[in-house]
């Protein structure tokens, strides 16, 4: 029977039955999710991950392949508690059965808040949690851009606020906030935000909220790719995720932390009435200011201005000097001027040599008409004079006879009174020949006729030798003419001008 | 305060609210101190002035509006009106 058994069992191939269990394995299970906990874990050089998941008594061997693999945003590690979900397979090759992971995620809190402390030690090893790194919040946002999911309350919360404060342009960026997708969700609405060029559309404010949840529900918010994404946000960024209580990783990175939803919207604007009577007051303040300012000025002028004369006053003694003054420089100006130029025309004209020589010739003129009239007197003089003594002599001629006494006096008057005519006759000639002959000796010419020279430069007549210089043109004259010379060479200008009339003879002729 | 006025807002109006804020609590500050010319205070006062007016403006001009963040076929983001409320 055992033989016949046997015989009857039909005879497979090792990979019939190998694809027999594969198909029973993979048909009766198909999808699975199990609690774990992390046994060996190795990436093998193929990018592939090779774990074992174990409890108490069992293991099981499960395959993260490379795709899924490169996406853990935890890093598997023995011991970790982990929930992995995935298809049921075999591995022919090795007659091994093991779950294909599609999705692999920490279990429990206390897995969770191990993992957090993880990555919050190394987000703050990078830096990424300084002071230094958080930038200021805008006074007023000119738009604020919120992530969050655009169902539920958190949104409307956000807006609410906002609108009782200061009504702003709000930009939300719909994403999920729970589940796998929403780190991913959430990180890129950031990103997204900051790489939004058009001013008429960036915002100058993120807000990134979720409502109050479990640990799980806030996971996404302590992905390391959220966290990441906010802390490169160039955008000032406020967390608002959960309750107060709640520190997700992304409150570390945040520039602020709002407690809640709410709150991130009161941190994200000032009141807008609030600002509206700040600045109501300060105008008033300034207004009131200023008008007690210029009362107080207006006070302080009128009080001095009542001290000061009026400018007229102050003025009308200088007005009266300037009105007078100024009356008196154009006439003043004019006559000064015209003196002056009288004076000038007539010293000018005399300065002039021809003016000098024509001066000389009228002189001379003159000269010779008053010889000519003293000679002419003299004679009529002297005949008037002849005459009356002919008459005289004539009218004791005839009374001689008479006395003879008389006649001899007569004789004696005669005589005496010939003498006196011929002194006087004398004595005017004698004056007559000297005016003459001092009159010869200013004529220039009559001096020039005794050999003298004059030398005339460009500028006039040379009368010392200093008035020339080496290489001069000059002019020298003599009684029968004019010649040209120029005065020589290196030779000393004193010798040079020794030539023509020295100033010393000169002098003496006067 | 024609000359002030002219120039003044140009400059005023690039000013940020805050900054604007600011500035004019100062000018205020030292209006009360009492410790500026009479001329300079004229000066200031116009600026004070218009520092009011643009924070007025930006004060008044703020109203709320919501956009949703869509993407356009190229899978670039633009907003639209949300229409949540």
């Amino acid at each position: 029977m055992a033989s016949d058994s046997l015989s009857n069992l039909p005879e497979l191939t090792v990979s019939e039955l190998s694809g027999a269990v594969k198909r029973t394995i993979e048909g009766a299970f198909e999808r699975v999710r199990v609690r774990a906990e992390l046994g060996r874990v190795v990436t093998a050089r193929s990018g592939h991950m090779y774990l074992d998941l174990k409890d108490e008594r069992a293991t099981i061997s499960g395959v993260a392949w490379k795709g899924l693999a490169a996406g853990f945003n935890f890093r598997p590690e023995e011991g970790l508690e982990v929930i992995a979900e995935g298809k049921l397979s075999t591995f022919p090759g090795q007659s091994k059965y093991q779950i294909i992971i599609d999705r692999l995620e920490p279990a429990g809190v206390g897995a969770l808040m191990a993992l957090l402390e993880e990555r919050k030690k190394k987000l703050a090893a990078e830096g990424l949690f300084d002071e230094a790194r958080k930038k200021p919040l805008p006074y007023i946002p000119e738009r604020i851009g919120v992530v969050t999911s655009p169902t539920g309350a958190v949104i409307r919360d956000i807006l609410h606020r906002l609108s009782d404060r200061f009504p702003s342009h709000v930009l939300l960026w719909p994403v999920l906030v729970q589940g796998e997708k929403a780190a991913g969700q959430i990180a890129s609405a950031i990103s997204g935000f900051n790489s939004i060029e058009d001013p008429k559309l960036r915002p100058d404010l993120l807000i990134v909220a979720r409502g109050g949840g479990s640990i799980e529900d806030l996971w996404c918010f302590n992905e390391e790719v959220v966290a990441r994404a906010a802390a490169n946000s160039q955008i000032p960024l406020i967390s608002a995720v959960g309750h107060e209580t709640d520190w997700t990783l992304i409150d570390f990175v945040s520039d602020y932390r709002a407690p809640t939803p709410t709150g991130a919207a009161e941190r994200a604007v000032p009141v807008r009435a609030e600002l509206m009577t700040d600045i109501v007051n300060l105008s008033g303040r300034m207004s009131s200011i200023r008008a007690r300012q210029f009362d107080r000025a207006q006070t302080l002028l009128r009080a001095a201005s009542r001290a000061l004369r009026t400018p007229e006053a102050l003025l009308s003694g200088f007005w009266q000097r300037l009105d007078s003054a100024s009356a008196h420089l154009g006439p003043a100006l004019r006559n000064r001027i015209s003196a002056a130029s009288q004076r000038y025309h007539r010293l000018s004209g005399r300065l002039q040599p021809r003016a000098l020589r024509s001066l000389t010739t009228d002189r001379l003129k003159h000269l010779d008409s008053q010889q000519r009239r003293a000679a002419h007197a003299l004679r009529r003089a002297s005949s008037q004079k002849e005459a009356e003594l002919n008459r005289l002599a004539r009218r004791l001629a005839a009374q001689k006879p008479q006395t003879k006494a008389p006649a001899e006096a007569l004789e004696t008057q005669l005589a005496r009174l010939s003498q006196a005519a011929q002194r006087l006759n004398e004595r005017k000639r004698d004056r007559l020949v000297s005016a003459f002959r001092m009159l010869e000796s200013v004529n220039p010419k009559g001096v020039l006729a005794r050999g003298y020279a004059l030398v005339h430069t460009e500028s006039g007549l040379a009368r010392r030798a200093g008035d020339l210089n080496p290489g001069d043109a000059i002019q020298i004259e003599f009684a029968d003419g004019k010649k040209a010379a120029a005065v020589g060479g290196k030779a000393s200008p004193r010798k040079a001008a020794k030539k023509p009339s020295a100033p010393g003879k000169q002098g003496d002729l006067f | 305060m024609s000359d002030t006025a002219e120039k003044s807002p140009p400059y005023v109006s690039t000013l940020s609210f805050e900054a604007a804020l600011k500035e004019l609590e100062s000018i205020v500050e030292k209006l009360e101190r009492g410790d500026v010319e009479l001329e300079e205070s004229i000066a200031i006062y116009e600026r004070g002035a218009a520092l009011k007016k643009h924070c007025e403006d930006k004060l008044k001009a703020a109203q709320m509006k919501v956009d949703k963040i869509v993407f356009d076929e190229d899978g670039a983001p633009k907003a639209e009106p949300a229409g949540l409320d």
